[in-house]
């Protein structure tokens, strides 16, 4: 360990140096993101592009390169029928519906089990609500692949839930949920039910109680003080909380290949067996662009919404 | 400490600039459940090479892999028609077959079957070999299809009459359209080599009417399922259905499996080890292949994962029950049936794939 003189002295040079070349604290600041956007989000993402333009051939790696050295020296080589082939198999767009349909039920689903729940935490007194926190995130010291296999243990055939639903005799055949689409979403929701709960737990806990209050003086019915009060003041919350569920359920890729059918559609299952089964890199490319393109447009409709909403406060 | 620090530097720079010993690391990449307990331990203790041994179950994840390159693996072990599209794409390096005595071992007839994909056998040898075959339930399908009921034939899968009775207890076919397709041309009558195609049509016309009784598409899936009795019929590779059955024996749940070669046929495939072109230790490499083809090594590894081996010398050493089983060394007679898969160009390769798709989603 060296001593706290030399490194004050180097964070001085450092900051001289930045002065020097025009970079202010407030720069910095926003520099790492930044930099982080640059090389985890940007770069990939060039590359996939990239790769997205080619077309495929058998080599190392396996597609056509993108500048060519050719006899009048160096030149660019790309083609968009990897983006037309999206549109002309029906295939791609069904398996974008699908993946959107799963991913919106989904979300439904997770934000009518998470409301509550979060509601519920966030009426809490301390300290039932720290130990309530703590068990919603519990989960995440499992590895999650590890939780979903669990989920096959529970859904299967012979499984944990038909032998107990058979044993006290609710039913006498084994429930077929394993490989359905009904497991995807039992995976799904409760995958991501953490990431609605927290942001509805955030937004709830700032309630201010004297509104309910007010509301309740006012004569006004619990149900309707939830709907004209707790409900408009928590959409911020509820969209922070669907977006985080709706945005990764759409791509996601293990649950429906550990717990789905093989005719559950999902977009990332069509991408892995065009990038494996296939071996088109091209093709799997353009699919991962044109989801991202469709991803970002809920996105955007997030930010407008957002916008109104601190307008209208 | 220091001194080791300073033996480490010294022992880096000479790698670098001489052409030193190689460290004694081996990174191999092989089939999931497809070698003997004691093999790598064997090995580690027959030349002190340190083996990281990590596992895949499609030949697909691995070929990824190498078309990617830089994979870090040493040795791999590519089924042989994807072999040969890799040894295009230029993933290996030949091997060099003075490191390799122990080749003198193996069966000249199954190495020349082996040529076919790899002329010569430049660039890998055999490590396993197998057919793709059915196995099931014998409880199961006597309870569904009567006591007297023989499997023996492809109709189990493709006739939809036989195949609906079964679905409740779950019927499986494997995730690899190069092999559930040809089969299905097979049981047509058709060439299963055939790239014509209508024929390919015609087996994926046959795949998509036996669709609805398929309860999943999956290469590895069906060893656990099959062993705790959750499906009852899959169509697997052979030493894969022999190890389902050694699960469920051991588990003592009850459940007998059994495995046929179907009397239409089946195909017959080569699991190939070879060297990465860009291996960091070929060197070790090329010792690993040839422990493996030593023949007690080998013997022991089908005694253990009962799949048929190409290594003559080791015959003697593998158990009788699984030398003299028609499942692992087929007889001559079902040896004649036996077709050989085929690599087949971009164009039939995704009409092929896209047939695939059509059958397991029904899109």
């Amino acid at each position: 360990m060296s001593g706290p003189a030399p490194k004050s002295g180097l964070r001085k040079g450092t900051e001289r140096f930045l002065r020097a070349i025009g970079f202010s604290g407030r720069g910095l600041v926003i520099a790492v993101p930044t930099l982080w956007l640059l090389v985890f989000f940007l770069i990939p993402f060039l590359v996939v592009l990239k790769i997205s333009v080619a077309e495929p051939m058998i080599a190392r790696p396996p597609y056509s390169p993108l500048f060519v050295h050719g006899p009048d020296g160096w030149s660019l080589k790309y083609t968009f029928d990897n983006y037309a082939y999206l549109w002309q198999d029906s295939l791609y767009i069904k398996a974008y519906w699908s993946s959107v349909k799963i991913a919106f039920v989904s979300t439904v689903l997770t934000l009518m089990i998470g409301y509550p729940m979060a509601y519920y935490i966030a009426r809490s007194e301390e300290p039932k609500r720290s130990l309530l926190l703590l068990l919603v995130v519990l989960p995440f010291w499992t590895s999650f692949l590890l939780r979903v296999y669990a989920w096959i243990g529970i859904l299967k055939n012979k499984g944990l839930l038909n032998a107990v639903l058979m044993k006290i005799g609710i039913i006498d055949q084994p429930l077929v949920i394993m490989q359905t689409d009904i497991a995807v979403y039992i995976g799904i929701v409760y995958t991501y039910l953490p990431f609605m709960i927290l942001p509805l737990y955030a937004n709830l806990v700032k309630l201010d109680g004297s509104l309910l209050e007010a509301s309740a003086d006012l004569g006004a019915r619990p149900l309707t003080t939830f709907l004209k009060i707790t409900l408009p003041l928590s959409l911020p919350g509820i969209l922070a909380g669907s977006m985080l569920v709706f945005i990764p359920a759409i791509g996601e890729f293990v649950i429906p290949a550990l717990l789905g059918g093989p005719d559950t559609l999902m977009i990332g299952k069509v991408l892995w067996s065009e990038f494996f089964n296939n071996r088109d890199w091209p093709v799997a490319s353009a699919v991962a662009i044109a989801m991202l393109v469709l991803l970002v447009i809920p996105v955007m409709l997030l930010r407008l919404a957002n916008t109104k909403q601190e307008d209208l406060i | 400490m220091k001194k080791t620090l300073m033996m480490a530097a010294i022992a880096t720079v000479s790698a670098t600039t001489v052409m030193a010993e190689e460290e004694p690391v081996l990174n191999v990449y092989n089939w999931s459940d497809y070698i003997a307990e004691d093999t790598l331990a064997k090995f580690e203790e027959a030349t002190g090479i340190k083996v990281n041994y990590d596992v895949y179950d499609s030949n697909e994840v691995l070929e990824a892999k190498m078309l990617t390159g830089n994979s870090g693996y040493d040795v791999v072990v590519p089924t042989s028609d994807f072999l040969q599209r890799q040894i295009a794409a230029g993933a290996y390096q030949p091997l060099d077959k003075s490191l390799l005595p122990n080749l003198a071992n193996m069966d000249p007839d199954l190495m020349a079957g082996a040529a076919v994909y790899d002329p010569g056998n430049t660039y890998a040898t055999i490590y396993m070999w197998g057919t793709t075959g059915i196995g099931y339930n014998v409880g199961d399908v006597a309870e569904r299809l009567g006591e007297d009921y023989t499997v023996d034939s492809w109709s189990i899968i493709f006739d939809p009459e036989i195949v609906s009775k079964l679905s409740d207890c779950g019927v499986t076919m494997l995730d690899a359209p190069t092999e559930m397709i040809p089969a299905a041309m097979n049981y047509l009558g058709l060439d299963p080599r055939s790239t014509k195609p209508e024929d390919i049509e015609a087996g994926a016309a046959l795949l998509e009417k036996v669709r609805p009784y398929i309860k999943y598409f999956h290469s590895s899936q069906y060893i656990n399922d099959l062993a705790n009795g959750d499906v009852c019929v899959s169509v697997g590779w052979s030493g894969d259905v022999f190890q389902a059955q050694a699960r469920a024996e051991e588990a003592d749940n009850g459940v007998e499996i059994g495995y046929v070669i179907p009397k239409e046929g089946a195909l017959q495939w080569f699991d190939m080890m070879a060297i990465p072109a860009d291996a960091p230790h070929p060197e070790n490499a090329h010792k690993f292949i040839n422990f493996i083809m030593d023949a007690q090594i080998t013997a022991d590894i089908t005694n253990y994962v009962w799949y048929a081996n190409a290594n003559k010398a080791s015959m003697p050493l593998v158990d009788v029950e699984i030398t003299e089983d028609p499942g692992i060394f087929p007889t001559p007679e079902a040896k004649k049936r036996l077709w050989a898969s085929v690599v087949y160009d971009a164009r039939t390769d995704r009409l092929m794939t896209r047939a695939w798709t059509r059958i397991k989603t029904g899109q």
